[in-house]
């Protein structure tokens, strides 16, 4: 079948406003002016496109839709294969909303190398896209980690005062895991003889050769997502990272790892998913609870919120490793309802921080007197992250603990605690910064949010209600693709129950 | 009756290089020369011819691809293994020429001898690459050496120079003996030094006896060294920080393509059928290279002992694909060889690029702020390290692709991990140049403009790391076809 290559376009666009960005010549101001409405408008263009694929989407079938193929390494049988399916359009989207919200929030408080700054910032969203509809384990990859080189630069170009410690930490950090995975990915090539993503998830994988899979690919997507013990380069990364960069790095980088589980790990390795669910439960809900408990101890906004990222990814990971339908559609959508109320509330410090230039949640407080249209905001993201009913958190977190709870009640049990010490930590945040009498003089003149910062907000707020009360159109879309993942893990998983027993 | 007269067809390019490098020669010599100006004019001169010739040696060779053809009583041997080696190391030497005019202009070095030198070492790894016997291995080796020892000490007056020039010569010297030594074994154990013979006789793991165990292994210790892998290594940063940068660019790039792809031909071919005999060693040397290239570059501060360990580091990487032994194995090699090529002969422009006034900077520290001061400089350097590194989507990360998938399809699970675990500390220098670059505040500027034939040669390297990833078709084809020509049936 041929069609308009819809993918390619989206995922390639991005790239080419970058490049027209970098022909931009002229005196600094001109530049700068250039650079970000090309920067705007590319990727607002990108944007609208990215809504036909939700629009022209089937969501009655499991089957990857908008495929495009063509030959890249004909020697190797590696394959040019883009396609979407009810897991990864969304976050196809997420991509595509969050780039022109990042452009606008760095409309003023980037000053410096403003062109450098567009361009990775496009360079960025045109790997993230590529990474979320690549249907070939080569490009998949290739995507992943280039996704490294505009954040190492963001973080490091553009970050606060120990920002080359935190730029390292987090390229290492990531090039550590992703390199077994890569390792794993031949593996899988030679098992396998392809490295076709539909084809590899219908492929058998010998039960030995899966665990050892399983854990290559783990080590990359847990150091991604980010699960403890190995979350520590986030709070640096985000600390470090200037606003917008800490906003897609919450918003979508970390989605990559949730992503990995349940296009690799998942169908892939079904048994060896399953023999080391154990894990995945401990180590999520630690995370839960240790992060939960180390975000209430934090001085600093961002560091709240990066560990509160940490803990909110924990559930994802349960809710996937539930393999029941409401678990995984609620890790899904526990992803989706972070990438939007993460990135919000990163962006929200980033306002505050704009004028005061301090992240200590002791600069500030008794906001509210000076700052109620930004106090509102504050309250429903802060709300929204909590998981009070209404908002998108809510939908996700509770899909995820109503499917750990027909596993495993004790999982739920644990896990629900999260739920209390996130309410804890992001009230006691809350009311330091926005309540309380208005006392520090340096805050007796800040002013209010601007037209500009609440364009940037309107849509996300407009998002996160419409999630949290009418979820049905984003679940609807994954049903089918969901329903076909577990599928096929039950497939996998009754297999290798018939080769055991005919091996007795 | 008279002796019949060789088929000269297949070394065609090499007797034209043979033959213009002596017309050059006297060319220069009956050149006006004796004042400056016009020293600089007729090296320039024969620079550009220089590249010329090597430039048509490798249209002549591209027309000797397709079949195995052999001359000179069975010593020399042209195949497209030979071919795809060959097209590399001339182009690897005349973009060395290329980069090298400015600099040795500005040194004062401009003496026409360069480029013929250059030309000349491109004869003798041409024969190397070619040689079908122990013997034309080591006329071809030693005169590839030669070439090399007086270049590296051509800045006469410069005691770096003369320093790296004699220490090259002093171990290249015990390396090339011990190579001798061990080509004197084979022979005295099996009676032949031809290629197809012994490939014969150790066909499928026969004949093998202690003699030609030593042998082999006297035969690898001299290859490694002159590829400079550990624990024979220990000549490469002395010599790269001595010799004068171009020469170090050229060191780093055609005489180790050559000195890589003798060392497949000598393994995979006569030595292949034992291949379980020497695999191990490989193995070691290669995790050594790897492993060591990586942490000890982490320390340095001067780019280009930096570029000897990233080097040492990169012929690990390679060596993988020898030690996997197969036709997948040498393909991953030769891919990785290529684009080693564009992407170190990318890097030693920057550092070309690196001058203040009349005087050359090599500190790394020199490079920090460049992204600001040189945007379009720094972005290049940036892409080479990155590449370096093995980040997709560039270049570098398919040279490593390739090499690990023979290795996981060989099984050599443990050599794939530490190679690529090594390959992420080894990203941690790559990174701390990125870092200076972009991260860092300039403290005093490099000079500028960059000179056109740097500008040329870098843009166009940088391109083709860039867009590797577009259209690797060509690359990994004529690899594909070169390392089938070592495996017939």
């Amino acid at each position: 079948m041929t069609q308009f290559p819809i993918l390619s376009l989206l995922t390639f666009l991005p790239l080419v406003g970058a490049l027209f960005i970098l022909t931009i010549r002229g005196d600094a101001e001109v530049v700068a002016r250039n650079a970000r409405n090309v920067a705007l408008w590319t990727s607002m263009i990108n944007f609208l496109l990215s809504l036909f694929l939700w629009v022209n989407f089937d969501s009655s079938t499991a089957k990857f839709q908008f495929v495009e193929e063509s030959q890249w390494m004909p020697a190797f049988g590696i394959n040019y294969k883009l396609g979407v399916d009810g897991i990864s359009m969304f976050f196809v989207l997420l991509s595509t909303l969050l780039t022109p919200v990042c452009v606008l929030a760095s409309w003023e408080n980037i000053q410096a190398r403003i062109k450098e700054y567009m361009i990775s910032f496009l360079i960025m969203e045109t790997f993230m896209i590529g990474m979320f509809c690549a249907l070939d384990m080569v490009v998949f990859y290739v995507f992943f980690e280039a996704v490294l080189i505009p954040m190492f630069v963001i973080i490091g170009v553009w970050g606060g005062p120990r920002r080359v410690y935190a730029a390292f930490k987090f390229f290492l950090y990531t090039l550590a895991g992703s390199v077994l995975m890569l390792l794993a990915i031949l593996a899988m090539y030679f098992d396998a003889g392809t490295t076709d993503i539909p084809a590899l998830m219908t492929h058998r994988f010998p039960a030995a050769l899966q665990a050892w899979m399983w854990l290559a690919f783990f080590a990359s997507f847990a150091v991604k997502i980010p699960m403890w013990p190995v979350h520590t380069w986030l709070p640096d990364a985000h600390v470090e990272a200037p606003t917008a960069g800490s906003v897609i790095l919450a918003a979508v980088l970390l989605k990559f790892g949730g992503y990995g589980f349940l296009r690799f790990s998942l169908p892939m390795f079904p048994e060896a998913s399953v023999m080391f669910t154990p894990l995945i439960y401990t180590l999520s809900i630690v995370a839960v609870v240790y992060t939960s408990l180390v975000a209430l101890a934090q001085e600093d906004m961002k560091k709240l919120i990066a560990y509160s990222s940490v803990a909110h990814m924990g559930f994802v990971t349960i809710g996937t490793f539930t393999l029941t339908v409401q678990g995984i559609e609620g890790a899904i959508y526990q992803m989706l309802s972070h990438g939007i109320v993460s990135a919000a509330l990163f962006l929200i410090v980033g306002v505050v921080y704009d004028r005061m230039h301090s992240r200590d949640i002791a600069t500030y407080g008794g906001l509210v007197h000076r700052m109620p249209a930004y106090a509102l905001v504050f309250m429903l993201f802060m709300l929204a992250s909590v998981g009070l009913p209404g908002t998108a958190g809510f939908i996700g977190e509770f899909l995820v603990l109503v499917g750990a709870f027909q596993v495993n009640t004790w999982v739920a049990a644990l896990a629900a605690t999260g739920l209390i010490l996130g309410a804890a930590y992001m009230l006691y945040l809350y009311r330091r910064v926005i309540f309380g009498a208005l006392t520090k003089d340096s805050l007796k003149a800040i002013l209010d949010m601007s037209p500009r910062e609440i364009a940037v907000f309107a849509p996300l707020v407009a998002l996160v209600i419409w999630m949290g009360i009418y979820p049905s159109p984003f679940l609807d879309v994954m049903h089918a693709s969901v329903a076909n993942l577990l599928t096929q893990v039950q497939a996998g998983l009754d297999a290798g129950a018939a080769t055991a027993v005919a091996g007795r | 009756m008279m002796a019949e007269v060789p088929n000269l067809v297949p070394a065609l390019p090499e007797l034209f290089l043979a033959l213009s490098i002596m017309a050059l020669l006297m060319f220069g010599v009956f050149q006006k020369g004796g004042l400056a100006e016009e020293d600089v004019k007729t090296s320039r001169l024969i620079s550009y011819l220089g590249i010329l010739v090597l430039v048509l040696a490798g249209l002549l060779e591209t027309t000797l691809a397709g079949g195995r053809l052999v001359t000179f009583s069975n010593m020399f041997v042209s195949d497209p293994f030979a071919v795809f080696c060959k097209v590399l190391v001339l182009i690897g030497s005349s973009l060395a020429i290329v980069i090298s005019q400015g600099f040795i202009e500005r040194q004062h070095m401009a003496r026409f001898e360069y480029p013929i030198l250059i030309v000349f070492a491109t004869l003798g790894m041409m024969l190397m690459i070619s040689a079908n016997d122990l013997i034309s291995l080591y006329l071809g080796l030693e005169m590839q050496s030669l070439s090399l020892y007086v270049i590296a000490a051509f800045q006469r007056d410069d005691t770096r120079s003369t320093e790296a020039g004699l220490k090259y010569f002093v171990l290249g010297a015990v390396a090339s003996g011990m190579l001798l030594y061990g080509s004197s074994l084979i022979y005295g154990f099996t009676g032949t030094t031809n290629f197809d013979k012994l490939t014969t006789v150790f066909h499928a793991g026969s004949g093998v006896n202690v003699g030609v165990i030593f042998g082999i292994v006297f035969i690898l210790a001299g290859l490694a060294f002159k590829v400079s892998a550990v624990p024979f290594h220990m000549w490469t940063p002395d010599v790269y920080e001595g010799a004068p940068t171009p020469i170090t660019a050229f060191f780093s790039v055609a005489p180790k393509i050559a000195a890589l792809a003798l060392f497949i031909r000598v393994m995979v071919g006569p030595f292949g059928g034992l291949l379980a005999e020497w695999q191990q060693i490989v193995v070691f040397v290669s995790v050594a290279s790897m492993v060591l290239g990586a942490f000890a570059a982490i320390n340095q501060t001067n780019i280009k002992r930096l570029m000897a360990y990233s080097s040492i580091g990169h012929v690990g990487y390679a060596l993988i694909g020898l030690a996997v032994g197969n036709q997948a194995g040498v393909r991953g090699m030769l891919i990785y060889l290529a684009i080693y090529l564009f992407m170190n002969v990318g890097t030693f422009g920057c550092i070309l690029c690196m001058r203040r006034g009349d005087r050359m900077v090599e500190g790394i520290n020199d490079l920090a702020g460049l992204g600001k001061t040189h945007p379009m400089l720094a972005l290049a350097v940036g892409i080479f390290m990155l590449s370096m590194a093995g980040i997709p989507p560039l270049a570098g990360f398919f040279g490593k692709l390739y090499i690990f998938l023979a290795a996981i399809e060989a099984k050599l699970y443990a050599l794939a991990v530490i190679g690529v675990l090594s390959s992420v500390v080894a990203a941690f220098y790559y990174l701390r140049i990125v870092q200076l670059v972009y991260f860092s505040d300039p403290e005093e500027a490099l000079d500028r403009p960059v000179s056109r034939d740097l500008g040329l040669v870098i843009t166009a390297t940088g391109l083709i790391i860039v867009l590797f990833f577009v259209y690797p078709a060509p690359i990994l084809s004529g690899a594909a076809a070169a390392a089938a020509a070592l495996f017939p049936g």
